[in-house]
């Protein structure tokens, strides 16, 4: 199976999908002439034109809004956001339009549309361009959330989210584009809502997704050599949450650890916390616990930054304290 | 402090009990695990045990009479305490939902009358006080901080606008082995704390809670608190990461109410190990003529009967995965590796040798290893390591002519194969009479962990072995 990044994973997705079905079009900020700011859009303009491959001003309300408008004369367009962290001024758009369209006009418009760009903190990008937005768009009905982890997923999911007639927010990581895995040529789907286990134990789940993934992998396979095995829940989606996958594994190893790249309070890995104290309450024999960025803007001094993000290291602190390890 | 006592769950399907016998009568001291009565369940005749200390005062049911779940049938409490107002509230309809109400229950008993509730969660502990039982979990300190933020703690300021009450200032965590606090267990009065998979555990084996020394945080009795109180007598080894690492080397089984129901009774028909007998006749002519071939490859090729009788039962263990087992009284341990013992003669008694996994082994390894080990044996020179840890014994008295014997199983293994001597009998093959080489084994049987059927079919897969011993040597 090739190798190949993240970022190019993103990019035959969008080609695929954009040769696929010519109602498809991506517009966004410096994704035509530039190739995206991240050059996730790289050479499609020369391939589809001007026509399919917009660029726009510097408006997120505005082109998100022409995005709602577009899926509901039947295009199914595909919205760049440079980042997310920008994207909270399009929010209106996102969450008062595309996600109650279908519900408000009584079923009269489906919003199949995709809003995608990165998302979480890169490095010393400082506290206005380091946050993570999941939890704030799970939250919302109407909504589908993926967050892929690996370039597989990204270019299944984001072919999925593209085929969805639902509004779709696709959260990919800027410090994942670079990334390198294994995808599958042409045809890949991802279902949106399954949850895939990324490697499988016994004593210990890990439920995580997006940025995240890579690390509970890696102390997978840090912990394995000390006999230690980890069950590594990859949600993928975190809107539908599969929570079956979820149930499972927890049921399997009786402890979990919760790990994301946001903050703390309502985070997504709070509503983990509360299926799994449903589900899994007599397969319990730790609290769970969570591990996350700090309760603190993110702060730009490298060291800082170091300690406010969640890492290896305190995860694996979190896997002892619910083994009795420590 | 009064203690309600009430029909339990004592399956995790049963729905309504019948008492059978009331062990206590009125009057009667009892202490915290003592049998009050039997209770028939669905599917068996169990023992109500006492929750709290004190004296039985009132029984309110009879013998024979058939009750659903949670209702009241007796009162322990200090002897000359008031209990009216218990046995008062105790109409047959509304004892379910007091029993289900949990925690509640305390909040709607007179206040001078603490309620302890024999519900299954509050069942582990002397009788916790009102205000701490009706706050149940939430009275134990949070738990909610992650390793990380723990870490992160001592140099971020306090956030503002956290949704929680800031946290108690914890001390700071020992280093290096000494007693950790959080690892001392509960001071007598206090709330015994386990986990809920504990707690489940426990109360399917029918393991006490209140006789476990909790491990965890706090003492919080774990998953291993309960796996070690019975295995192991109580004590939680320390390497537990090590531990981990060896699960996989066995199979725990839990006893289900017939194999509990079948323990119990054989054991009282027939003594502490209720044994059964198999006995087969094996053709070894073709095992006589391989020994023969083998013996003219050379010396380091040589190898006995009884070397050839331990390779096919280690062959035969493999596939039979029930009969390589431990009974441990609250389930059967069914390992994944297979360590023969073998009876070894000495001078003054008898010892038995472990060929470690003698599955994996080469027949003239198992040769090599086993009169190397006999011998040390005789000398009195093994290790401990070296006679215990077997997971089925093989006893051979053929070569002081014994035609056949049984052996008496080594607990806590489930089996043990008594081997006599190899004779020649005339024997009717395809219609005629000839002259075979014949051996008689006899296998015995824990009944409680195996079963005629399962024996029988082990002893069939031996007999392919023996019967065709090039299976033992490709």
């Amino acid at each position: 199976m090739p190798v190949v990044t993240y970022r190019d994973a993103l990019t035959q997705a969008l080609r695929e999908e954009l040769q696929r079905d010519d109602r498809v079009f991506l517009m966004g900020e410096e994704v035509a002439q530039y190739n995206g700011a991240y050059k996730v859009s790289k050479g499609l303009l020369d391939e589809f034109g001007p026509m399919r491959i917009v660029d726009t001003p510097i408006t997120e309300l505005g082109f998100a809004g022409v995005g709602v408008g577009a899926a509901m004369v039947g295009l199914r367009p595909i919205v760049e956001f440079m980042t997310w962290n920008f994207a909270l001024l399009a929010l209106d758009q996102v969450v008062n339009a595309a996600a109650k369209m279908m519900y408000m006009s009584g079923g009269q418009y489906n919003m199949p549309m995709v809003f995608r760009g990165p998302n979480g903190a890169a490095l010393q990008l400082s506290a206005q361009h380091s946050q993570a937005w999941e939890s704030w768009l799970a939250h919302i009905p109407g909504l589908k959330v993926c967050t892929p982890g690996t370039p597989a997923d990204a270019k299944g999911l984001l072919k999925a989210a593209i085929r969805d007639d639902n509004p779709v927010v696709f959260l990919e990581g800027e410090m994942l584009y670079n990334t390198k895995g294994e995808v599958p040529g042409g045809e890949h789907i991802v279902p949106i809502g399954v949850a895939e286990l990324k490697r499988e134990g016994d004593h210990c789940s890990i439920i995580t997704h997006g940025k995240m993934v890579l690390v509970g992998m890696k102390i997978a396979d840090d912990l394995a050599k000390e006999g230690i095995t980890l069950d590594v829940v990859d949600l993928r989606t975190v809107r539908p949450m599969d929570v079956e996958a979820i149930a499972r594994s927890v049921q399997k190893t009786n402890r979990a650890v919760v790990l994301e790249e946001g903050w703390e309070i309502c985070g997504v890995g709070a509503q983990v916390v509360d299926f799994i104290q449903r589900e899994c309450f007599d397969d319990l024999d730790a609290p769970v616990l969570r591990v996350h960025q700090e309760d603190v803007p993110m702060p730009y001094a490298k060291n800082l930054e170091r300690a406010a993000k969640p890492d290896a290291a305190k995860a694996i602190a979190a896997v002892r304290k619910v083994l009795y390890l420590d | 402090m009064a203690t309600k006592v009430v029909m339990e769950a004592l399956s995790p399907t049963m729905e309504e009990g019948r008492l059978v016998k009331w062990v206590k009568n009125e009057g009667d001291a009892v202490k915290t695990g003592d049998v009050i009565a039997e209770v028939e369940t669905d599917k068996a005749v169990m023992e109500l045990v006492a929750r709290a200390d004190g004296v039985l005062r009132k029984r309110l049911a009879n013998e024979g009479d058939a009750s659903p779940v949670g209702t009241l049938l007796a009162v322990i409490a200090g002897a000359d305490e008031n209990i009216d107002a218990l046995i008062g509230g105790s109409a047959p309809a509304a004892a379910p939902a007091q029993a289900q109400a949990g925690g509640d229950t305390a909040a709607k008993a007179p206040a001078n009358q603490a309620v302890a509730e024999t519900a299954e969660t509050a069942g582990q502990s002397p009788a916790p006080s009102a205000p701490e039982q009706s706050q149940g979990e939430a009275s134990t300190p949070p738990q909610t901080g992650s390793g990380g933020s723990e870490k992160g703690a001592g140099s971020a300021p306090p956030p503002a606008g956290r949704l929680t009450p800031p946290r108690p200032q914890r001390p700071p965590a020992p280093k290096g082995n000494g007693a950790r606090p959080g690892a001392a267990s509960a001071k007598p009065g206090e709330r015994q704390r386990s986990s809920p998979l504990a707690r489940r555990l426990a109360s399917e084996r029918g393991i006490e809670l209140g006789g476990v020394q909790g491990s965890g945080p706090g003492g919080r009795i774990v998953k291993r608190d309960i796996e070690n109180a019975k295995s192991k007598g109580g004590a939680a080894r320390s390497a537990a990461a090590e531990r981990l690492a060896s699960e996989g080397d066995f199979k725990d089984i839990p006893l289900t109410q017939i194999r509990k129901t079948i323990a119990r009774r054989l054991a009282e028909s027939n003594g502490p190990v209720p044994t059964f007998f198999l006995t087969a006749e094996l053709d070894v002519t073709r095992a006589a003529e391989m020994r023969t071939q083998l013996a003219e490859m050379g010396d380091e090729y040589k190898a006995s009967f009884n070397d050839i009788i331990i390779k096919a039962v280690a062959l035969a263990l493999s596939e039979h995965p029930e009969v390589n087992a431990h009974w441990l009284d609250d389930k059967i341990r069914q390992f994944n590796r297979i360590h023969v013992a073998m009876a070894v003669a000495v001078e003054d008694g008898l010892i038995t040798p472990v060929l470690f996994d003698a599955d994996r082994l080469q027949l003239w390894e198992i040769s090599a290893r086993a009169r190397e080990l006999a011998g040390r044996a005789r000398e009195r020179k093994l290790t401990p390591e070296e006679y215990t840890g077997g997971t089925f014994t093989v006893s051979n008295l053929g070569m002081f002519g014994i035609d056949q014997f049984t052996a008496i199983i080594n607990p806590p293994e489930a089996g043990i194969l008594a081997v006599g001597g190899v004779e020649e009998k005339p024997v009717v093959v395809d219609g005629r009479v000839e002259v075979r080489q014949r051996m008689r084994v006899t296998m015995s049987c824990d009944h409680r962990a195996i079963d005629g059927a399962t024996g029988a079919k082990f002893l069939q897969t031996l007999r392919r072995y023996i019967e065709n011993p090039l299976a033992l040597v490709i």
